[in-house]
């Protein structure tokens, strides 16, 4: 019971980081994933007096990946009923090229501006629809998604560094007394704080594990799952192998760090 | 007769405003049996701290086992002080380890084997008479049989110098008598140098001895 007592507040304090620390990242890739949705339906929209090769257009901002001319068929059929077809072929030469641009990438409203002066910059381009109201309104919404997250992850940090620099005073009041008494028998350094890093390694151990298999769970949960489906997005919940190697790092140098203080805060008894 | 512990107008002092040893000199023979006297806050306890290096002469030159005390390396301390035993009045035990693994703790910072080291864990637990207490932890004891623990742990490492400080104070008759034999025992069976901080030399003591007292910051041996 006391063994369980002793690795309790700090398995508590580094679950709660690892904890926090892969909410964030599972909101972090949920936000790219989100923004790979929302690329894939955002485009803007060029009109050209001429016509325009679609190599020129890409050289305009490395932010366009492909370009597409939009075919005036569909207008001139309903205009064509009424003309003669040789109006109809000299509509089709004097109207304007819409161009359909596709990004790399969910631009930032700043980027969106940007691309609409390059193209407008150009002698042919009249006209950029951009969207910019429909992509300002998405994009203020991840990002208030995002900062929340952020604000999330911030606050448990500051409040599990409280909870530890509470546990280093514990730990060093009771781990001062013993390495004491060990240096009044002559053990080396590493001798003294030997106990103090296993307890660290093992809480650190404990917290990884706990944090892996509460995410295991979370990872193959139904109800998770189905939340993600339903805003459309496929992400890696947990990567057995990276998340849990960054779990195991991040909980280890916390607890190593902890030990290292406490060793170098130890003051010999006179 | 090598020397053991040269003090060379030595000094000592825990602020630069007070000095509780001035200039002493002194020295101490291996095998010798030494007691040190002196009323209460005359400075025994600080002359024995500076014995084992937990505090730096403030002036002048202590030599212990060959080894400068003053401007000593860390390293050269726990060499130092692997080759001694000390007692304490307030025992010093690890309270959350048990007793039999207090005892081990000097014959493990040597480099003992773990199998010699539980042997002669066991060897010490019967000579201090109590074998039957292995495995409790200190709390679990008696002040006498803690002091009777922390003497097995000064003895474990066969030291070449035992430092003690008032090691019967507060104990019974018994316990007092058992540490009082086992000191004399080290000393006269093993050659171990022993130094003793007490306000009063037990009248039972089968061993010559040498007593220093301690006044108004000097030593004097006295005859």
């Amino acid at each position: 019971m006391k063994s369980v007592r002793n690795h309790f507040s700090l398995v508590i304090a580094l679950l709660s980081i690892l904890f926090s620390m892969q909410v964030f990242l599972i909101a972090e890739r949920s936000i790219e994933a989100y923004k790979v949705n929302l690329v894939q339906n955002y485009s803007v929209i060029a009109v050209s007096k001429k016509h325009l090769e679609i190599s020129e257009i890409l050289k305009i901002n490395n932010i366009i990946a492909d370009a597409k001319e939009l075919s005036p068929d569909s207008v001139i059929e309903r205009l064509s009923s009424d003309m003669r077809s040789a109006n109809v072929e000299l509509l089709k030469l004097t109207m304007p090229k819409f161009y359909k641009l596709s990004l790399t990438r969910y631009p930032t409203p700043g980027e969106v501006k940007n691309l609409k002066s390059d193209l407008l910059r150009s002698s042919s381009i009249t006209k950029v629809e951009d969207f910019s109201h429909t992509h300002d309104t998405t994009y203020k919404l991840l990002l208030l998604f995002k900062n929340v997250v952020a604000l999330f992850a911030i606050v448990v940090l500051i409040v599990t560094i409280l909870l530890i620099i509470k546990e280093l005073r514990i730990w060093q009041y009771k781990h001062n007394e013993r390495m004491s008494i060990m240096g009044l028998f002559g053990a080396a350094l590493w001798l003294r704080s030997a106990v103090l890093f296993r307890l660290a390694i093992v809480d650190a151990l404990i917290a990884s594990f706990l944090a892996f298999g509460i995410f295991i769970y979370l990872s193959s949960s139904p109800w998770v799952l189905e939340q993600f489906n339903n805003i459309g997005i496929n992400i890696v919940i947990f990567n057995k192998v990276d998340d849990s190697l960054l779990i195991l790092g991040v909980a280890m140098s916390i607890s190593i760090l902890l030990a290292s203080l406490i060793v170098l805060g130890h003051k010999e008894e006179a | 007769m090598d020397k053991v512990i040269i003090a060379k107008d030595l000094s000592l002092a825990y602020s630069s405003s007070e000095t509780i040893i001035n200039k002493v000199n002194f020295s101490i023979n291996s095998g010798n049996f030494v007691f040190i006297t002196g009323a209460s806050g005359s400075g025994k306890s600080t002359l024995l701290k500076s014995l084992y290096g937990a505090l730096k002469p403030k002036q002048g030159s202590l030599i212990v086992g060959g080894v400068e005390i003053k401007g000593v390396s860390r390293a050269r301390l726990n060499f130092l002080r692997r080759h001694i035993g000390i007692v304490f009045q307030d025992y010093k035990l690890v309270k959350e380890w048990t007793i039999d693994k207090n005892i081990m703790l000097p014959l493990l910072i040597n480099g003992y084997v773990k199998s010699v080291a539980n042997n002669q864990v066991d060897k010490l637990l019967k000579h201090v008479r109590l074998n039957h207490q292995i495995g409790k932890f200190p709390l679990e004891l008696s002040g006498g049989e803690q002091q009777r623990v922390a003497m097995a742990r000064a003895l474990a490492h066969n030291p070449v110098l035992i430092l003690a400080d008032e090691p019967t104070g507060n104990l019974d008759d018994y316990s007092s008598q058992l540490i009082w034999n086992l000191l004399e025992g080290a000393n006269s069976q093993l050659n171990t140098t022993v130094i003793v901080v007490t306000h009063n030399i037990p009248k039972t003591l089968n061993v010559d001895y040498k007593h220093f007292h301690i006044e108004y910051g000097s030593i004097h041996e006295v005859c």
